[in-house]
């Protein structure tokens, strides 16, 4: 017999288990006055900012913040500041030396200061991790309560990853002290675009 | 192996009295911000709730679960293994490994191939094998397991990390800032992301509806690990299934301020596929779990989302150490699987609570794991691999309570004997109890007298 008979066979045998129903998640969850008050106060507590700006205001903004980076990656339209195209590389090795990931996020979640990245278009996921600082970039309108809100918004029908990201990369494995910049992105920002 | 004996190995964690009130302190930091998370969210109780409800419900259908996910796996082009026992999943991931020509393995967080030995097995065969998660690096330097399973290495000082990765990193021995200390970590970490051929993942949650696995961090190493390299193993036990996509929107709520207080993990990924041209294999593993499904006193100890709640705020777990345990998951939650798999070996786990009960309080899937220890030592009893001198106790408070005259003479003898013994007869060898502590003063009645007078 297959291990996984094995297996199988060995759940069925004598589960005593009882059965009950799954719940319902339909208007369920905190909700907030100001999501974008929320969000901002959420993304401060896990080490990341949010700014709001205008569309024309974005280049500048990534200036002020990011003055001495030379190597920028972006797939957001708005932004002209792009000098490599990850897509253009056939490996995700050549991302490393990229100082700031410019990525368009699909939506902002108030209750834990998260941002749902799926990019379909996207050809390395790594882009996300590798790049040593990253902008998400949101519109404004774009922001859920909570969870339950935001998993009604997610398929995986044509994409083979997404990820919630909320803050930059941390660790506080010595001592408990908290440390930003683990493995992945040493700083982070969310854009909210009117 | 078969005389593990807990109080022993808390023995030594606790001859260090100021490294023990410094590690007590640390961890009920955690669980203080988790408490402040938690009351943040007005459904939180109701949160716990719902994930008691979807954990039962898919352990109750848990063949027709692990089916369909297998069949949705395979349509995105995902290889699922079954391993029926910790051998198995060792041999079909070096077997994965040698037909792809893999020399060097970057690994991330995951308890069951702590619990299956794979490091050692993989090393065995000539492979490298380097943990990437900090705390887990930092153990794995020191040859040591870890000791918390959300902070593997929460039982050492900064200097201790400092005096290691000067050994391992060349970093500057007198030099313990943890943000110097963790900037080396992750440039050593960056090259051997970039140097490997595959990377090994655990799994928080696996989605039967749609067929892809979760992985929750918060260093963003399980991301490098499974998207840098051409391919992503993930290992997972079999209690890892989840109905619904729209589930984890439970999970994701629950567990990281269930964990550390934080509002979600830094990434929640949600692998739903290999990266471009590479491959995706998810080995699935019993290893002894089938077992706890047919067991009406133990079966919620499989439904076990592994926050680490339940050590944070365990008294003994905070003042004897993760490897006073012996065992992969130490705690409260690490003493009930330990002592179903192993009653023999981890006879003394049980008898490592104090009863409080709060480790049940703050679980976020609401196991009942103050309830399963107490069930264990009248098992263990019933099996008769209790400690004689345990066993000898308990007959005789049995025999003394059956004999309500002899009882109550005991009780008034003593209360007029005991304060006057001298210190040395009270606190003798066979006293385990009063080796800390002190005997409570004697009080002149006893509840039965105060109360007949009351009624009078």
């Amino acid at each position: 017999m297959s291990s996984k008979d094995l297996i199988i066979n060995s759940i069925r045998k004598e589960n005593v288990v009882k059965n009950c129903s799954l719940p319902d998640y339909e208007n369920f969850g905190i909700t907030f006055e100001d999501k974008i008050e929320k969000f901002k106060q959420m993304v401060k507590s896990v080490g990341g900012e949010a700014i709001c700006l205008k569309e024309e205001q974005l280049d500048e903004k990534i200036k002020e913040l990011y003055p001495d980076l030379n190597l920028i990656a972006t797939n957001v339209t708005e932004c002209s500041l792009g000098n490599i195209d990850a897509n253009e590389q056939e490996d995700a090795h050549k991302l490393k030396d990229i100082e700031l990931a410019v990525v368009k996020g699909e939506f902002a979640v108030a209750e834990n200061g998260a941002v749902w990245i799926q990019n379909s278009e996207n050809r390395h996921r790594s882009l996300y991790f590798i790049a040593h600082n990253i902008i998400l970039v949101v519109k404004k309108d774009d922001i859920v309560n909570n969870m339950h809100e935001a998993y009604e918004k997610i398929a995986f029908e044509n994409s083979t990853y997404g990820v919630f990201v909320s803050g930059p990369s941390k660790t506080a494995d010595i001592e408990q002290s908290l440390v930003i910049g683990a493995h992945g992105p040493k700083s982070g920002y969310v854009f909210f675009i009117e | 192996m078969s005389n593990f004996d807990h109080p022993q190995k808390a023995k030594d964690f606790v001859a260090n009295d100021e490294r023990m009130h410094w590690h007590d302190k640390a961890l009920w930091f955690v669980r203080e911000k988790r408490d402040i998370s938690s009351k943040s969210i007005p459904e939180w109780e109701t949160l716990r709730e719902y994930a008691n409800q979807i954990k039962t419900h898919t352990m109750a259908n848990l063949d027709k679960y692990l089916l369909e996910f297998e069949e949705n796996a395979n349509k995105r082009g995902i290889t699922v293994h079954f391993a029926k026992d910790a051998k198995e999943h060792n041999e079909i991931v070096h077997k994965i490994l040698e037909q792809n020509n893999v020399k060097k393995v970057v690994k991330s967080k995951s308890m069951l191939t702590e619990e299956c030995h794979l490091n050692p097995y993989l090393e065995s065969k000539g492979m490298e094998v380097v943990d990437t998660d900090l705390g887990e690096r930092i153990v794995q330097f020191r040859n040591e397991p870890p000791s918390h399973i959300v902070l593997p290495a929460i039982h050492l000082k900064k200097e201790d990390v400092a005096q290691t990765f000067h050994e391992k990193i060349n970093t500057d021995k007198d030099n313990s800032d943890p943000t110097y200390l963790t900037r080396a970590a992750r440039d050593h970490l960056r090259e051997k992301f970039l140097g490997a051929d595959a990377g090994i993942t655990g799994v928080n949650f696996a989605i039967a509806q749609t067929g892809g696995v979760v992985v929750c961090t918060n260093e963003g190493n399980a991301d490098m690990g499974a998207s840098v390299p051409k391919l992503h193993i993930a290992c997972m036990g079999i209690e890892k299934i989840i109905p619904r996509l729209k589930d984890l929107s439970v999970f994701t709520r629950l567990l990281a301020r269930s964990a550390t207080g934080q509002p979600i993990t830094s990434y929640t990924s949600h692998f739903h596929g290999p990266v471009e041209g590479g491959q995706m294999h998810i080995v699935i593993v019993d290893n002894k779990r089938t077992p706890f499904l047919q067991s009406n006193s133990y079966q919620k100890a499989l439904n076990c989302i592994r926050c680490g709640a339940c050590m944070n705020t365990c008294p003994i777990y905070r003042r004897s150490g993760g490897h006073s345990y012996e065992y992969v998951i130490p705690g409260p939650i690490g003493s009930t699987l330990a002592t179903f798999r192993d009653p023999k070996k981890y006879k003394t786990l049980s008898f490592a609570c104090s009863l409080c009960g709060s480790c049940s309080n703050v679980c976020p899937v609401k196991i009942d794991l103050d309830s399963q220890l107490y069930t264990h030592r009248q098992d263990l009893r019933e099996k008769n691999i209790i400690s004689n001198k345990k066993r000898l106790a308990m007959q005789f408070s049995v025999w003394l309570m059956k004999n309500p005259t002899l009882f109550n003479l005991a009780g008034k003898v003593a209360r007029k004997i005991v304060p006057l013994l001298p210190k040395a007869l009270i606190y003798n060898k066979l006293n385990v109890w009063g080796k800390q502590r002190d005997i409570p003063t004697m009080p002149s009645k006893s509840f039965k007298e105060l109360y007949k007078e009351e009624q009078k």
